[in-house]
């Protein structure tokens, strides 16, 4: 502690965010699964580079081949590769979850900064409304939005975020509801800001904590949910790949080929667990920054 | 008093909705302040005291309207606090501020000391960023703090430099008047004459005018030339600090100030103390009469039936007890010959 705090501030004790870094990362399964999924984006990010062979380009002399050298991961049944395939496809597979808590925090987080700030008869009609919606099982209600609006990733993905924008709601009005009993709320009251600056500027800032493990958890089951939404055709699709999609293609011929389906598998598991760790770890660093000097 | 006010309460009266009875019950009220009435002239400090429940506190937020006003005017200067609308209340607040009990929770933990001094700057007055930085410069380097500590946050700070923190926010815009809510008992007593010290060099330069509530009488008989004792969401007494001490001329200020300690423990076992049986009475259903019967050492047959008038009392401000027009008879003059001269109670 002694040693960075002199490196990061001679004459000033550590800000915040510093204090919040030191304290993730001797958290050390969420450090690992922050490793593990760097690692994950970076072969997205890089997949044109590192891919051993063009992912829609199929082979009909190699269909469903086993492991090997040429194919890492086994091959498909159109004789794709299926580690290159993989590696593409956590693009898509990423891209979409972070489409999914995007829209799920542009639309609950508003909601919930109103309803747990303003209270009364507006808190009463945006909760009752939340509660209806979290009532239906989150899938389904994604398959009923998708089939509504056609199959497509990005309507999956929309379908995905106002599903789990109760979710953002729910812990952004819990955390405001306290915050906005804090006298420093009161204070700012009293200097004259205005009901939007007071959220703005003294609510949001105080209950990003909980806000952030939540969409960070919420990432996890995002991607979850579209592998779901996927492997039953509402999501992407072919030619494109995702985790999902790629789960539903080669689950037919798991008795042939086993490989590509446990594959797919596996990454979907450990990217969804990592999520959940790093989740775990910043709820359990912010926890602690909250009461520091107090 | 001066010729124009700072500051003029009248007939303030602050309720609480407590729920109601059972289903559909009517909904019951609870009055915090009952018809509180005062005045505060320009640069002066008004010390208002009473024990914890005493409605000193919710006072303060009322005339800030901080919480809503039931009924009573408010004046800061010319204008209307009590019926101000929110656009015009808001305006209002750059000549009004506060200062909080407790500076651990009064100051955002994610805003810089810059950002907090800012912030007042930034709501009433267009000054621009430069010009901004060198006020908050200026304004920590007259609380007593290091210009540089701008870009620190809040918990970096102690309970006493917070404090300073959080009066500078409050000067920031030079305000007519500042509500200090118990600025001191929060902290360590060495630190709190310094906190005091600096809030009366603040008033020398800036005469803004203070409201002081505070439960600590001597932290009040220090700063404010005159008090207002409050019971049970009533004034019960005023007048120049100096004779309400000395000279208490009802009961419950007696009681209060027999309470504080003397520093010789020769003189503390010597001295002629009333001590107060009871709890505050709850305010949901305040005894008829005198609000301060049920634990009056002197309470006669008249408290229960009629609320006491105010007499104005010899040597400045009033009292509301009836032992000033009834019993004894004091007739404005102070409790203290009377209550050395315990022969003249008539207990029941």
């Amino acid at each position: 502690m002694s040693a960075t705090t002199i490196v990061a501030a001679p004459a000033v004790s550590l800000p915040p965010v510093s204090t919040f870094f030191q304290r993730f990362c001797k958290n050390r399964t969420a450090l690992a699964a922050a490793i593990i999924l760097l690692i994950i984006v970076l072969i997205a990010i890089f997949a044109p580079y590192i891919a051993p062979h063009d992912p829609a380009r199929s082979s009909l002399r190699n269909i469903l081949k086993a492991p090997g050298s040429v194919y890492w991961l086994g091959s498909d049944d159109l004789g794709r590769d299926v580690a290159s395939r993989l590696m593409f496809a956590s693009r898509l597979s990423l891209v979409a979850s972070l489409q999914a808590v995007a829209i799920a925090l542009v639309i609950g987080m508003p909601l919930g900064l109103i309803s747990g700030y303003v209270g009364g008869w507006v808190d009463t009609i945006i909760s009752r409304c939340n509660d209806a919606l979290m009532s239906f099982p989150a899938l389904i209600l994604a398959v009923v939005i998708v089939g509504l609006m056609g199959p497509s990733l990005t309507n999956a993905m929309t379908a995905i975020g106002l599903v789990y924008a109760p979710r953002i709601m729910r812990v952004v009005r819990g955390s405001t509801l306290s915050v906005r009993e804090e006298v420093y709320v009161r204070a700012a009251r009293a200097t004259g800001c205005s009901d939007a600056r007071i959220i703005t500027r003294h609510v949001l800032p105080n209950v990003t904590g909980p806000l952030v493990v939540q969409a960070t958890v919420l990432m996890g089951q995002a991607l979850l949910a579209e592998a779901g939404l996927s492997f039953l055709g509402l999501g992407t699709q072919p030619p494109e790949a995702s985790w999902g999609a790629m789960l539903g293609t080669a689950f037919p011929y798991m008795a042939q080929s086993p490989v590509p389906t446990i594959a797919a598998g596996v990454v979907i598991s450990v990217t969804v667990l990592c999520f959940n760790l790093i989740g775990d770890g910043i709820r359990d660093s912010v926890g602690r920054m909250r009461r520091s000097g107090d | 008093m001066s010729a124009k006010p700072c500051l003029r309460v009248e007939n303030l009266h602050v309720t609480y909705d407590v729920g109601s009875t059972g289903f559909m019950g009517a909904r019951r009220k609870l009055h915090a302040v009952n018809d509180v009435s005062m005045e505060i002239a320009a640069g002066e400090t008004l010390g208002l005291v009473g024990e914890s429940g005493s409605g000193k506190s919710t006072a303060g937020l009322a005339i800030l309207r901080l919480i809503d006003v039931a009924s009573g005017t408010v004046r800061l200067g010319e204008t209307d606090v009590a019926g101000a609308s929110r656009a015009e209340l808001r305006a209002l607040r750059k000549r009004m501020q506060m200062v909080f009990q407790d500076p651990y929770s009064s100051l955002n933990p994610s805003m810089t000391v810059a950002q907090l001094l800012e912030e007042p700057l930034v709501v009433h007055a267009d000054v621009p960023k430069d010009e901004r930085r060198s006020m908050v410069g200026r304004m920590l380097e007259s609380v007593g703090l290091h210009a540089g500590y701008a870009v620190r946050y809040p918990h970096e700070f102690s309970g006493g430099q917070r404090q300073r923190i959080a009066i500078a926010r409050a000067m920031m815009l030079h305000p007519e008047l500042v509500v200090l809510d118990e600025p001191v008992s929060a902290l360590d007593v060495s630190t709190q004459s310094q906190i005091l010290n600096l809030l009366k060099k603040i008033q020398g330069d800036s005469g803004t005018a203070f409201l002081l509530v505070a439960h600590d009488l001597s932290v009040v008989r220090l700063m404010s030339p005159r008090v207002a004792v409050m019971y049970l969401g009533e004034i019960v007494e005023t007048g120049p600090s100096g004779r309400v001490y000395d000279e208490p001329a009802h009961p419950y200020t007696a009681a209060l100030i027999s309470a504080v300690p003397f520093p010789d423990p020769e003189r503390q076992r010597t001295a002629h103390r009333i001590i107060l049986g009871g709890d505050l009475p709850s305010p949901m259903s305040p005894p008829s009469g005198c609000r301060f019967r049920t634990r009056c050492p002197f309470v006669m047959e008249i408290c229960s039936k009629e609320a006491p008038p105010k007499v104005a009392i010899e040597g400045g401000g009033m009292a509301s007890c009836h032992l000033h027009a009834h019993g004894p008879k004091l007739g404005g003059r102070s409790l203290v010959g009377f209550m050395k001269d315990r022969a003249l109670v008539t207990v029941e």
